[in-house]
């Protein structure tokens, strides 16, 4: 694995039953950067981020993350992953028997010894942060709506300040002022606490202008790898379409 | 290397200078918070941070910085901080714009108000509940007329799966816990019996008990843990996944598709399941008769033909239906209840369980009460 390399995949196979999902997908992501996963519904993105935060087996292949290949990890270890990425799912995935405060600040709670007063002003800090009012803080999530429930998530995502993000169409749903706020904020958190996500998008904005590289997925393999404008000079005419 | 205090704080004649250090981060967050004792909070007085001793941060430390930063200028002091680096200053600036001034907290309550208030407001929600399932049974009730004038509306499929899920995937469980009961009964039974050496009574006393209340009762209370939580559960879920939303919007009737089905269900499968058990339970009766009372199963049946009346059991029998109606209305009427989030769901499954089982043996007491007065 090169110097600076946080996640690696090599010739990933997944196969449910007879269907196979992907067939040798291999891509790289540096430090710091902003990866997209991109691709056709029903290409396999998300599969892959879930495979990834260790949701998912793969067939064959591996997947390295941070030093650690998750195909052969111990228990230990996994866990020890699992607390230094935060995630955010398509649909929020809140607890929906706790507040938004408390779903923001369950996970400081479990894995810090953070005093309680200064977990309740972080977890209203991340929430002012993704944009939410703070009387949403004592809201349950089916108070809220699509979009609000989303950027709860994320502010549950970022509450442990992790190194790894890996955001499900963060902004699908959210109105395109939101959106591009949404957009913003990933660009600051990654200049400033040296965060790399990863982020499964159909986003257009999103795509050209926030991603740093990306991946388009499709017929179970890689099709292309690279920036937006190592796209627009490729010379096939069906990966041009892909975004115009 | 000696290692130095993440905060120095040193006093000149402008005022304090506070040397910030080290590692700002959630993981040392119990070391810093303690090194902000030796910063003494002066009214008027004049800080300045240097922040270039950092070496790396994390929003939970800025968040504690900038804490006893605002702790300061409450108190009217002029905080000026220096030699932060680029990256600091941007989420320092963030987390600035973003500190959270009031804590929302939820209101205090007064011990003898929250009383009256949670009277009261268990009163309402259960004159909600009353007047919700009156209009639950309306409309169940219009749903039904509505299906005399076409009874091709009637999901015959789905009724089916629903005999065979709520009926016949039943019949194990009620034929293993009538047989038991039988046995009980006549165990208790014989004791007294043998005493008065009127041994042949426990055909009567079988016989009676089983057909008229015990079996039904028993059926009932077992089909309403088994479906009364499913059917919660099932409609609970489509609720909360939108599914009955999407049903009523492409014009199908939840009532023909979902309720319907499960209430001609049970309505149809718990008198076949009380006749199983009727006759288990007889022949649990009937083991024990003639293991301890020496009445054998030729004269058991004799026995029953001569002195038993039809009536208990044509009693036992149409008590069934109606008891399969109540624990279906419940169950159905829980899941449209169940809303927003998934606790609900377990919430009204067992409320759904409860009130089918107090509906079945209270509607049990008043069918027997009737019937005494109309000396059947």
């Amino acid at each position: 694995m090169k110097n600076g390399t946080l996640i690696e995949a090599k010739d990933v196979i997944t196969r449910f039953g007879r269907h196979t999902i992907h067939d040798g997908v291999s891509f790289s992501i540096a430090k710091g950067e902003i990866f997209g996963l991109l691709g056709g519904s029903g290409s396999g993105k998300t599969t892959l981020l879930r495979e990834m935060i260790l949701l998912q087996k793969i067939s064959e292949g591996s997947i390295t993350i941070l030093g650690t290949n998750v195909t052969t990890t111990s228990f230990k270890m996994a866990e020890c992953l699992r607390r230094q990425w935060g995630v955010l799912f398509q649909f929020g995935a809140l607890f929906t028997s706790l507040t938004i405060l408390e779903n923001v600040s369950i996970a400081m709670k479990e894995y810090t010894n953070l005093p309680d007063w200064l977990i309740e002003k972080s977890a209203l800090m991340k929430l002012s942060m993704v944009g939410l009012p703070p009387k949403v803080a004592t809201m349950y999530p089916s108070e809220l709506s699509g979009g609000m429930k989303k950027r709860a998530a994320l502010a549950r995502a970022l509450a442990l300040d992790p190194k790894l993000l890996f955001l499900d169409e963060p902004t699908s749903g959210l109105d395109p002022q939101s959106a591009r706020a949404f957009d913003e904020l990933i660009v600051t958190l990654r200049d400033t606490l040296g965060i790399t996500v990863v982020m499964v998008t159909h986003d257009k904005e999103t795509i050209a202008h926030v991603l740093d590289r990306f991946i388009i997925l499709g017929d179970k393999k890689v099709l292309f790898e690279g920036t937006m404008a190592s796209l627009k000079e490729t010379r096939n005419e069906a990966l041009k379409n892909f975004l115009s | 290397m000696k290692k130095q205090p993440p905060l120095l704080v040193s006093q000149s004649s402008e005022g304090f200078n506070v040397m910030v250090r080290g590692k700002w981060v959630k993981e040392s967050i119990q070391l810093l918070q303690g090194t902000f004792t030796t910063l003494t909070c002066k009214p008027h007085a004049s800080y300045r941070f240097d922040l270039s001793g950092i070496e790396t941060f994390d929003t939970h430390g800025i968040m504690l910085l900038l804490y006893h930063i605002k702790k300061l200028e409450k108190e009217q002091c002029i905080v000026h901080t220096t030699g932060a680096s680029d990256t600091f200053k941007t989420l320092f600036s963030i987390c600035e714009t973003h500190y959270p001034h009031e804590v929302p907290r939820p209101k205090k309550e007064r011990m003898v108000l929250s009383f009256l208030e949670n009277v009261g407001r268990t009163m309402v929600e259960g004159y909600k509940t009353l007047a919700s399932f009156f209009s639950f049974t309306g409309e169940l009730s219009h749903a039904i007329s509505a299906l005399f004038f076409k009874p091709a509306n009637i999901r015959l499929k789905a009724t089916l799966y629903h005999i065979e899920q709520s009926g016949a995937g039943a019949i194990p469980i009620i034929l293993l816990t009538s047989f038991l009961i039988g046995v009980v009964i006549a165990y208790q039974g014989a004791a007294q019996l043998e005493k008065f050496g009127a041994n042949i009574f426990i055909v009567e006393m079988i016989t009676i008990s089983a057909v008229r209340e015990l079996a039904p009762l028993l059926t009932a209370i077992v089909v309403a843990g088994r479906s009364a939580s499913s059917y919660t559960a099932q409609i609970g879920v489509m609720k909360l996944t939108d599914e009955i939303d999407a049903m009523s919007s492409m014009g199908f009737s939840p009532w023909n598709f979902l309720v319907l089905p499960r209430l001609f269900a049970l309505i149809i499968s718990l008198p076949l399941l009380v006749f199983f058990a009727d006759v288990v339970s007889i022949f649990g009766g009937m083991v024990i008769a003639s293991t301890r009372l020496d009445v054998s199963f030729v004269e058991f049946i004799d026995r029953i033909k001569e002195t038993v009346a039809l009536k208990h059991l044509i009693i036992g029998l149409v008590k069934a239906p109606i008891f399969g109606c109540i624990i279906a209305t419940i169950g159905c009427f829980r899941g449209f209840q169940i809303t927003s989030n998934t606790e609900s769901v377990g919430k009204y499954t067992t409320i759904s369980v409860v009130n089918a089982i107090f509906w079945v043996i209270a509607m049990d007491a008043i069918i027997s009460v009737f019937l005494t007065e109309l000396k059947l």
